[in-house]
């Protein structure tokens, strides 16, 4: 493998900063809970469906939890009491206390014990349900084995989730290992997981469960015709992490776009509700073995990628940490940055090449996703291809995981079928012809790209430590990330956010943290 | 003025040539290979040559296809509205201000609706800029607000009011089923029933357009891909300064 010699020790002591800055987080994160987090508990003891409104019926029922000032108790207990006041089952059970049939609160009926027996029954159920969507993964991976990374990764973004399909199966007979359903645009400012196959989306399709389950059972078909498992990814980030996350694993989906910063950075979400709600979501991901993404690209976009790349590499150590808390193994990792440096600067190849390179070295075992070329697309087609194709070797070159597939189109419009056939024509053909490349590399330890990794690493270091002095929060509120300040008790969710009871229970989570982290 | 007749220009004068590629959904064969040709020939091609024709999903066929295009354009008969502005640079623009305007000029921007794109209004405004050009925030003479994405119409104005600006900045980069002429237009629309038209001067940003598609929805300038902050801020200095000057001689101001 191609290697920079990196200095081991520092490379140990930020992995130690960004674990204490972690821990202060999750000490934050343990005492306090959010709506979207309840809704997520209903969700997985099987709570599902719509009232003629459309509002999920999980978000009635908290809201009448809220409503009745009995939140901070977490829903648990209380859904547990309605089971035994109705004798019936979850749905039922759900439908009866939305008509008002069944009081959500009135738990003197019950002793403590049958309560506490019913909520572990339900979280068992949960996890049991978790268990499931793995292991029928890991059976599908058998039969259709894994395809060799760096995966090809393609959008499709129709709004229709029946076209969605037939640029799907296009873009996998194309050569892609993997397919991301983009979601309509602002869904991640909804407080609801919308409901139902959708037809009509903004700039891409609404992430709902059905539309989980008709994209999936596509692929399903398309790895059987290929020999080659096509993996499928949504967006969690927003108001409904842990929502989506369930939604996810119930529908068998392989990676979600999770990242603890990015709603807080980049849709004005606020900064508690995210992360105590991408707490919960990771660890449904880790029992789920759902592969997260973060969002460090991103940071790209509003800032410079030279002066900024230390942000990215800070934003990766921490995004381990956090994810680490929520028992994700390594392979389920797949820590994002990009390839968005000026290419009018002389050299930035090399820069991109030092960059990858030591994020490979940083997270070894990482399925890294690699974000191609988007802020110096140009219009002219020709000239975005020609970027996109030095964007394919530096990715097999420093052998990345996840590789987005750069769109000659993309500073136009949402990819036309033709021109992601163009984008894997490029990306199959340099994959092909430098497969091995890496593995024949090492980089002069006193030259530009040696050089250039430990700059970033030295300036990682300082960072990490102010951010640790500060705390990860006012580090968020102060600008750190992306030249993005967002204030504490800023954004929006904050209303959702609640500290808990002393008889808050959670089952779910208790069980999925005591049971820990599932390897192989 | 003479006629100046134009075609596409491949490699010798008015031979009309023209490069295409598309996508027909049908089975690659040699019947789609003669549809294509057909295709673009009653798109007004001749000379018709289907180059590379390849199966690119079950029943679609991607093709790249050369032809000589048959119609011939008078130039001459041509109209476009083009700025008729004056590019300056970040010391010329904040000079002009100091010496014309006597105080700092306030420009207010956003991505409005449900785009989530902040990428053009990004490199307008942000202290980096695009393409080694400062951002507007970097004009020691503008008070720049770059308010984001997913902006309600209402909550940009208001902003607008508060800082009393001079300009509104309005991105849109999502094009889909034509979401940037709404956006744009709910605007304008917002701005009519307040009678508030007049106060700001307004311009539009985005991949999907241009001066002219600005203009026809009630802005003052559009800006398509690729504008340097810097042309921005040239419009905007020339533009006010033009309107102060106007002013100056219905209203008696002192110089």
């Amino acid at each position: 493998m191609a290697h920079i010699p990196l200095n081991t020790k520092q490379i140990d002591r930020l992995k130690q900063l960004a674990k204490e800055i972690a821990d202060q987080v999750q000490t934050f994160i343990s005492r306090h809970s959010s709506v979207s987090v309840e809704r997520t508990i209903l969700r997985l003891y099987g709570v599902d469906g719509v009232d003629s409104e459309r509002t999920p019926l999980s978000n009635k029922i908290i809201d009448k939890l809220k409503k009745k000032s009995r939140i901070k108790s977490g829903v648990s207990r209380f859904f547990a009491g309605a089971m035994l006041a109705s004798g019936r089952d979850v749905q039922t059970t759900a439908e009866l206390i939305d008509q008002g049939k069944i009081e959500l609160d009135d738990l003197s009926r019950f002793s403590h014990a049958d309560i506490l027996e019913k909520e572990k029954e339900l979280a068992q159920k949960a996890a049991a349900a978790l268990d499931e969507t793995r292991k029928k993964k890991q059976e599908k991976l058998k039969k259709y084995p894994s395809p060799q990374q760096p995966w090809r990764y393609l959008i499709v973004a129709t709004g229709n989730i029946y076209e969605d399909r037939i640029q799907a199966k296009a873009a996998v007979s194309a050569g892609a290992d993997v397919i991301a359903v983009i979601r309509s645009t602002a869904q991640s400012l909804l407080d609801y997981v919308p409901y139902g196959p959708t037809t009509e989306g903004f700039a891409g399709t609404f992430a709902t469960q059905a539309n989980f389950k008709i994209m999936r059972q596509a692929l399903d078909e398309v790895s059987e015709k290929e020999g080659r498992y096509i993996r499928l990814v949504n967006y969690s980030s927003g108001l409904c992490m842990a929502e989506i996350a369930a939604c996810a694993a119930l529908e068998d989906l392989d990676i979600l776009l999770n990242d603890s910063m990015y709603g807080i950075l980049f849709r004005d979400i606020n900064m508690k509700r995210t992360f105590i709600d991408q707490y919960f979501s990771r660890l449904i991901c880790s029992r789920a073995k759902i592969i997260i993404n973060t969002g460090e690209d991103n940071y790209l976009t509003t800032s410079d990628a030279i002066e900024n790349a230390y942000t990215v590499t800070a934003s990766q150590l921490i995004n381990e940490a956090m994810a680490q808390k929520a028992l994700l193994t390594a392979d389920l990792l797949g820590l994002g940055h990009a390839f968005e440096i000026d290419p009018k600067i002389e050299n930035a190849f090399l820069y991109e090449l030092a960059h990858a390179q030591l994020a490979r070295q940083l997270f070894p075992k990482v399925p890294l996703k690699y974000m191609p070329p988007t802020k110096y697309k140009s219009t002219d087609i020709f000239y975005s291809h020609c970027i996109d194709t030095l964007f394919n070797l530096a990715s097999i070159t420093t052998e990345q995981g996840i590789h987005l597939a750069g769109i000659l189109t993309e500073a136009i419009h949402t990819p036309h079928m033709q021109d992601r056939y163009q984008a894997l024509c490029s990306v199959n053909y340099v994959f092909n012809v430098a497969r091995e490349l890496g593995k024949e590399i090492e980089f002069r330890k006193d030259g530009f790209i040696a050089k250039r990794a430990q700059q970033v690493l030295d300036e990682v270091e300082p960072f990490l430590e102010k951010i640790k002095e500060i705390g990860l929060m006012e580090a968020i509120a102060q600008g750190k990330f992306a030249n993005i300040r967002r204030p504490v008790d800023g954004g929006k969710g904050l209303e959702g956010v609640f500290e808990k009871a002393v008889d808050y229970s959670n089952p779910v989570m208790e069980q999925l943290e005591q049971e820990g982290g599932i390897h192989g | 003025m003479g006629e100046e007749m134009i075609k596409p220009y491949g490699d010798t004068l008015n031979d009309g040539m023209v490069q295409l590629s598309f996508t027909l959904p049908v089975e690659n064969s040699s019947r789609a290979k003669k549809a294509a040709e057909i295709y673009v020939s009653r798109l007004n091609f001749e000379d018709v040559s289907v180059v590379h024709a390849r199966k690119i999903a079950d029943n679609f066929t991607y093709f790249v296809v050369y032809a000589r295009a048959i119609p011939i354009l008078d130039y001459s008969t041509v109209k476009a509205p083009e700025f008729k502005i004056k590019p300056m640079d970040f010391y010329e623009i904040n000079e002009i201000i100091k010496i014309k305007l006597h105080r700092p000029l306030t420009v207010v921007g956003a991505t409005i609706g449900s785009d989530a794109h902040t990428v053009g209004i990004d490199a307008i405004i942000n202290m980096k800029g695009y393409d080694q050009d400062y951002g507007l925030e970097r004009y020691p003479e503008i008070n720049a607000y770059n308010m984001g994405a997913q902006v309600p119409c209402e909550e940009l104005l208001e902003k607008a009011i508060d800082v009393e600006a001079d300009v509104i900045l309005i991105s849109q980069t999502v094009t889909k089923k034509n979401a940037h002429i709404r956006n744009f237009s709910e605007f304008i629309k917002l701005l009519e029933e307040k009678n508030l038209k007049s106060r700001f001067l307004l311009i539009a940003g985005g991949p999907g357009i241009s001066n002219d598609l600005a203009l026809r929805l009630g802005y003052d300038a559009g800006f398509g891909p690729e504008t340097r902050p810097s042309q921005v801020a040239s419009f905007i200095v020339t533009k006010i300064t033009e309107q102060k000057s106007a002013k100056r001689k219905y209203d008696g101001d002192p110089p």
